[in-house]
């Protein structure tokens, strides 16, 4: 076993897949004042989570009329749908006026062989390091972990010139490769941690059995780490979905991402803000990692226990 | 027609190699007009270049162009440059010329006479560098303007000031009457420009020039430069209840008569135009603050990327045609709200404030701006030391200017 | 176990070797490589072009005494600091609740991690809004009657900082309760068992038992959140752009801002040479003792 693992008693990957039910002391009575505690705790704290995304939808479903009233929480008296409609067909920027549905189709693009070449890269990284520690592969992950703390800022200018030597700037695939080199980081560590924490005899039987690298890889270690899979999937769809600086420096006008075109519809004022537009957008641009989200959460946090609590 | 005759032989060259509508040549053009007043205009170039038998293809960049600049310097240095792009004549693009990465259009512009239809002539020393011509100015914005809201002051029972002194004075009434005596917005680049119109206005022209065009850090220091600031200090405190970013939502203050005035370019004229207010009637414009009538040849202008495909070179020309074109000149100077580079060009729609922008023009009162005159570094300080200066009173107006002179002893 | 004893090992940890190109190239090429000629280039004027043209110190001499520099610095440490502690503080107390056997709990977890879903470009725009001092929370309290209610920190120059922070805990803090979520989720029950037993006292048995075992959570839960505050950027800039004025300024804005806006490579290579050695000081030790040089036995 990993020594970094002892740290945790219930010591095996298959333990912990299980024991995903809730823990700690039994409740006792419904109107206990613990209870009334813990509820009432937990209510608020939604209620502080959520107000964003109703103030967010009450406003996008508001005419310009009825915002410029002021009360940002009062639900809206006469509901339209207009704003949505003009964002995601017909909010201009600069002579482009077909909102965000053009962006829509290019994220999918971008996002789909990005999240699935970042996380071949990541997990057969995770996988080489877990299992076959090659001489220098503790410096090369350690230079890895440092690389998740460099601003991308500091990044993009030799990129740039990386890019362009190799020509493939302004092309999607420069783009893919970006989302990759930057998802590595913190995708390489869970899935690293993923499968130092599966049983070691496991590996071993197919060692005996005379499989090599590529072998327990397929056979072995890939059919074992859907929940793993399933995190990498989420952090991925959100990430590469939600980003924007690469999307803008690294993609031209036709393929701008949507949320390039989120940016470019808010920031381009057209005599009033037309925040109902805006958040409209804004809403649309954040629906697909929302769903992601929606379905597969339970997923996500059984995957975040197999991926992250070991160290 | 010259002009009419190259554009119809260029649209046959185009046209033999593809049959049917392929023959248009897609030009991508990045800029970052995305305000209303400035998505009409560039509208008219988008028009007026389609008709070539070309296609425009729109890559605006929303959010200034603090934001545009650095995508389009990728684009251009990563080997994936578009056809033509925007940036402020001067300094913006000299490095980017330098390095061999823009197109050289002295043929073009020897051919057509650029030098005789360009008025007035400094705006071609922008484009010029090392006696080539790298760009092609489209029109001339000046930043030395005072839009002030008619309905504000009339609500605050004082006249429509006519200098800016008695905008000063006339601050307490407005503010008395609820309304914010001074739009300023948030973006860096506004507070700094503001200060820069101050320091023509009430400084004059000499003084604007020692500082920004001779460097001179002990006269940034002095007495003369102090007054402007002293000046400032009037805007800041008339301006500290403006909680808006953008320069166009500053100007729709105006425009809904919430803030008495705004010391902003002309481009600020478009907004008032797509608002359908009228100069002299609902507004008042008050060139170099009434104090100092110059304009500043400043202004926005198309630099062309070295291509390798001779189609996109072709079109390249023909736009950069088009953008001189007398039509075009007008039609998108008008919208826009700035004053054309040529000065042969009819201007009768021209409303009041261009007007006197043209009155101005025509009588030689030019001097250079910022834009030509320090590079984006000095610039950049700049708007970092105004913006501070603008947000924070308990910064002292000795500081600022101590720091200022600071700027200008480094600048370059 | 150990790897060495296995049979032809130099095969097979090349095939592993091959399948790590990619890592490795990256490692080198982009992280190596690239901060180097970041590093290189800071000792130079370029402007708007890299070139090597040295000018030793000039641009740290200029950094240093940059006033927006020591802001953006300032900034950074208390937005760090601050956000390092309500994230871990918040995340665990959030799970540990959700933790009590309670009924709907994935509705409460869906809604705590639903922000985490939305870009740092849409939590600044909505928190943008809601902080309006005209509209936002400021508008609607004072239009209940409570006329000198005063919560305005987006147009506060002292407190602007709090303002972002409270939209980036809004946006991470459902992560980290997912993260100690599942941490707990791996506490064995026998350890709560026996506190019981023993007659420990519930936050007792968190502080001195529970946390100290979930150590690696922490750390995981550490990298995330302390590589987002160095990277801090997208938030600011739709929230605030850095203002008012400059008193939002983080560092990473002031590297782009240099780099790309005042078209001077050489300053904003400085300032991320900066960023890298502080990042590599206090993180390189670390990653050794956490992730390298130890050897599975």
């Amino acid at each position: 076993m990993s020594d970094h693992a002892v740290s945790l008693p219930a010591a095996t990957g298959a333990i912990r897949l299980e024991a995903s039910g809730p823990r700690g002391p039994k409740p006792r009575h419904v109107f206990s004042r613990r209870n009334i505690f813990l509820y009432g705790t937990l209510i608020v704290v939604a209620l502080y989570y959520l107000l964003p995304l109703y103030v967010m939808v009450v406003t996008s479903l508001k005419g310009m009329p009825e915002i410029r009233l002021g009360n940002i929480f009062s639900p809206p008296l006469e509901i339209t749908f207009e704003p949505w409609v003009k964002a995601w067909s017909s909010a201009c920027t600069g002579l482009n006026c077909d909102g965000l549905s053009r962006g829509f189709w290019n994220s999918v693009r971008i996002t789909i062989p990005s999240v699935i070449l970042s996380i071949a890269i990541a997990s057969v990284n995770g996988y080489a390091l877990a299992n076959w520690r090659f001489k220098g592969a503790d410096t090369f992950f350690v230079i890895l972990i440092v690389g998740a703390f460099i601003p991308y800022q500091v990044m993009i200018y030799p990129i740039v010139i990386i890019l362009r030597e190799i020509g493939l700037y302004g092309s999607l695939s420069g783009l893919v490769i970006v989302h990759s080199i930057f998802g590595m980081p913190i995708l390489t560590l869970l899935f690293r941690n993923y499968f130092s924490s599966m049983p070691e005899e496991l590996f071993r039987a197919a060692r005996v059995d005379g499989a090599g690298f590529w072998g327990i890889y397929f056979r072995i270690m890939l059919p074992m780490s859907l929940p793993i899979f399933v995190v990498a999937i989420i952090l991925q769809v959100t990430g590469i979905w939600n980003d924007f600086l690469f999307g803008v420096v690294y993609t031209r006008p036709d393929t701008y991402p949507m949320t390039v075109q989120l940016n470019n519809i808010v920031n381009s004022v057209q005599g009033v803000k037309e925040y109902n537009v805006n958040m409209a957008a804004t809403i649309l641009t954040g629906l697909v990692p929302l769903v992601v989200y929606f379905i597969s959460g339970k997923l996500f946090v059984r995957g975040i226990a197999a991926g992250a609590v070991k160290g | 027609m010259r002009y009419q005759f190259l554009t119809a032989a260029l649209a046959v060259t185009t046209a033999l190699p593809f049959a049917g509508p392929a023959a248009a040549t897609d030009l991508e053009v990045t800029h970052w007009w995305t305000s209303g007043g400035e998505a009409a205009a560039v509208a008219e170039f988008a028009k007026a270049f389609d008709a070539t038998g070309n296609h425009w293809i729109d890559g605006a960049i929303a959010g200034s162009g603090g934001t545009a600049r650095p995508i389009m310097i990728s684009r251009i240095t990563g080997g994936d440059p578009m056809g033509a792009t925007q940036f402020n004549h001067g300094r913006q693009a000299e490095e980017l010329v330098q390095a061999g990465l823009m197109r050289d259009l002295t043929d073009l512009a020897t051919r057509d006479k650029w030098t005789e239809i360009v008025q007035p002539k400094s705006l071609l020393d922008g484009c010029t560098l090392d006696g080539k011509i790298y760009c092609v100015p489209v029109n001339i914005h000046s930043w030395q303007w005072l839009w002030l809201s008619n309905a504000a002051f009339e609500k605050a029972g004082v006249p429509v000031p006519k200098n800016w002194n008695e905008y000063v004075a006339a601050a307490p009434a407005l503010e008395k009457a609820g309304i914010i005596p001074l739009a300023v917005g948030g973006q860096p680049w506004q507070s700094s420009g503001a200060f820069d119109v101050l320091l023509t206005a009430v400084g004059g022209t000499d003084t604007f020039l020692k500082v920004y065009r001779d460097k001179d850090a002990e006269f940034a220091a002095g007495p003369e430069v102090a007054k402007v600031f002293k000046a400032a200090d009037d805007a800041r405190k008339m301006a500290k209840n403006t909680n808006v970013q953008d320069w166009n939502q500053a100007t729709n203050l105006v425009i809904a008569g919430k803030a008495g005035g705004q010391i902003m370019g002309d481009w600020a004229q478009g907004e008032f135009q797509v608002a359908g207010q009228t100069a002299g009637k609902d507004y008042t414009c008050l060139p170099g603050l009434g104090l100092n009538e110059v304009i500043a040849t400043g202004g926005d202008a198309f630099y062309f990327p070295l291509l390798q495909d001779a189609e996109k070179s072709k079109a390249q020309e023909a736009l950069a045609e088009t953008l001189l074109d007398p039509k075009t000149q007008v039609a998108f100077n008008l919208k826009k709200g700035s004053l054309p580079v040529r000065g042969d060009v009819d201007l009768e729609a021209a409303n009041d404030c261009m007007k006197k922008g043209l009155d101005i023009l025509a009588k030689g009162s030019v001097m250079p701006w910022t834009d030509q005159l320090l590079s984006q570094d000095t610039q950049k300080q700049k708007e970092d030391l105004f913006s501070e200066f603008f947000a924070k009173p308990d910064m002292t107006v000795e500081e600022a200017q101590k720091r200022f002179a600071d700027i200008v002893a480094s600048a370059d | 176990m150990s790897k060495s004893e296995r049979p032809n090992q130099l095969f097979r940890n090349l095939n592993a070797k091959v399948a790590s190109i990619p890592m490795i190239l990256t490692a080198l090429v982009i992280f190596v490589g690239g901060s180097a000629w970041t590093v290189l280039y800071s000792f130079t004027n370029s402007k708007l072009l890299p070139r090597l043209n040295f000018v030793g110190l000039d641009q740290y001499y200029r950094l240093w005494s940059t006033p927006r520099w020591l802001i953006s610095i300032e900034n950074l440490l208390v937005y760090g600091v601050l956000s390092l502690v309500f994230s871990l503080v918040i995340g665990f107390m959030l799970a540990a609740l959700l933790d009590q056997k309670i009924r709907f709990e994935d509705t409460f977890r869906t809604i705590f991690l639903y922000p985490f879903a939305l870009s740092f470009i849409v939590t600044g725009l909505v928190w943008q809004w809601l902080l309006n001092p005209e509209f936002g929370i400021q508008g609607v309290v004072r239009g209940l009657g409570w006329e000198s209610f005063n919560f305005d920190p987006l147009y506060n120059s002292s407190i602007v900082i709090y303002g972002i922070l409270i939209a980036a805990l809004w946006q991470g803090t459902g992560l980290i309760m997912c993260l100690m979520l599942a941490g707990l989720r791996g506490i064995d029950e026998d350890i709560w068992k026996a506190a019981r037993v023993d007659g420990i006292p519930m936050w007792k048995t968190y502080l001195f038992i529970i946390i100290p075992m979930m150590r690696p959570v922490f750390i995981t839960a550490l990298v995330i959140i302390a590589a987002g505050i160095v990277k801090v950027y997208d938030l600011v800039v739709a929230q605030t752009s850095g203002g008012p004025g400059i008193a939002s300024e983080v560092p990473a804005k002031y590297v782009y801002d240099y780099m790309f806006f005042a078209q001077n490579l050489g300053q904003g290579f400085a300032a991320s040479t900066m960023m890298l050695l502080s990042v590599v000081v206090v993180i390189v030790p670390w990653a050794y003792l956490e992730f390298g040089g130890k050897k599975r036995v």
